[in-house]
């Protein structure tokens, strides 16, 4: 098992901190108004398209790592 | 105290119910094969049962002592998670069954209103995401259940795993000064504790679908309703990364007895090897065996100790809490 996957659980967790980082000082702040009373639904929905935008490049990101650490552990 | 003392229970009727327990499963054909074994081995299943019933001892001496909203939580969540899990050991459900109806079995954290809006990252503080939270619970519950369901693939794995991440969680929980849910998770570490006494190499008995859905779904109640969802994301990181690398070599939600082709495989002696069929889906378990073959115990040990590598990144995760940049 060597380093890769403890590797991979520590890069998981740095992207979680970033993550974080990412969705409290940009995602938290977006308001958005002139929808009335939809302007609590609004805000949500962007937010929940941007923390999905967030996810797939979290899991692209995931994904690049997983194939290198798989390739470098069959070579071990 | 009172912690202590509902868990020893719940840890005396785990290991008090489980024997006649196999017995009675024995008796009633209630078995499958252990494909990790040499010849028909057959193992009794479900052991989610015992489980569960422990659980429910423990909460339920709790929830006479504190009253507290968040232990009917947990408790209706879990045993639901137990139902679905046990609809699905007595008869075979598609892929999509599990993480649809757990989904439906957060409801009673949003009902209870158990929860708060407030999502909590270390270093950086709190984000409010009121809507978004509540899709947040129905996914956590579903990603909980069914992750500590998919990593149980060795003898063992999802009850020892299941120990380090909860007694991590305690941990946590108490460093985050939460003491009342530390207090409601500590019989989950000890339930898993007594009932890895059954579960270990060799198996007397499987936890089934019940056991690990039971598991995992108070896992993810606890997380939630003790605001501790990142902490418990981190203490979960190997079984959240066997999903991931089943689901995006897969591509599909689909049950592990739907894959045609096995991603572990076993030598002459009966250890343990990753396939070299391209194929078959990557998991964590043919990741770790990808360098060399290693016996059913040391596969369970080596998940362990990933187990523990993400329960200390959990701890640190716990202090960070307290330190906003």
């Amino acid at each position: 098992m060597k380093s890769g996957i403890p590797g991979f659980l520590f890069g998981m967790w740095v992207l979680i901190l970033m993550g974080g980082w990412l969705v409290v000082t940009v995602l938290g702040p977006i308001s958005i108004s002139g929808f009335g009373d939809l302007d609590g639904i609004v805000n949500s929905g962007a937010k929940a398209v941007i923390a999905v935008m967030l996810v797939v490049i979290w899991v692209l990101i995931l994904s690049t790592f997983k194939n290198w650490i798989f390739r470098k552990e069959i070579k071990s | 105290m009172l912690a202590a003392a509902s868990s020893v229970a719940g840890f005396v009727v785990v290991l008090v119910m489980t024997p006649p327990l196999i017995r009675f499963l024995v008796k009633r054909g209630m078995q499958v094969k252990d494909v990790n074994k040499k010849g028909n081995v057959m193992i009794a299943r479900p052991g989610g049962i015992s489980i569960i019933v422990g659980i429910a001892v423990s909460e339920i001496i709790l929830y006479a002592f504190l009253q507290l909203n968040e232990i009917l939580a947990i408790l209706i969540t879990t045993v639901a998670a137990f139902a679905i899990g046990y609809a699905d050991d007595r008869k075979v459900m598609g892929g999509w069954f599990k993480p649809v109806t757990l989904a439906v079995a957060a409801i009673p954290i949003i009902l209870l209103g158990t929860y708060d809006t407030d999502l909590a990252f270390p270093l950086f503080g709190t984000v409010q995401i009121p809507v978004l939270y509540l899709a947040l619970i129905v996914l956590v519950i579903s990603i909980t259940g069914n992750t500590i369901n998919s990593i149980d693939v060795l003898n063992g794995v999802a009850s020892g795993f299941m120990v380090i991440a909860s007694f991590t969680l305690t941990l946590c929980l108490i460093i985050v000064q939460n003491y009342e849910i530390a207090a409601a998770s500590l019989p989950l570490g000890f339930v898993s504790l007594a009932f890895y006494k059954y579960h270990k190499v060799p198996s007397r008995i499987f936890p089934g679908d019940s056991g690990a859905l039971a598991l995992g779904a108070m896992y993810g109640t606890l997380a939630i309703v003790g605001s501790v969802e990142v902490i418990a994301a981190v203490a979960l990181l190997p079984a959240v990364i066997n999903s991931f690398l089943f689901l995006s070599s897969v591509k599909r939600i689909v049950e592990h007895r739907q894959i045609k082709v096995r991603p572990v495989e076993h030598t002459e002696d009966f250890k343990l090897k990753a396939t070299e069929d391209r194929t078959a889906p990557v998991t964590l378990l043919r990741l770790i065996l990808a360098g060399r073959p290693l016996s059913e115990k040391h596969a369970c040990f080596a998940i362990f100790r990933l187990g523990i590598f993400s329960g200390i990144l959990a701890v640190i995760t716990a202090f960070m809490m307290e330190i906003k940049i």
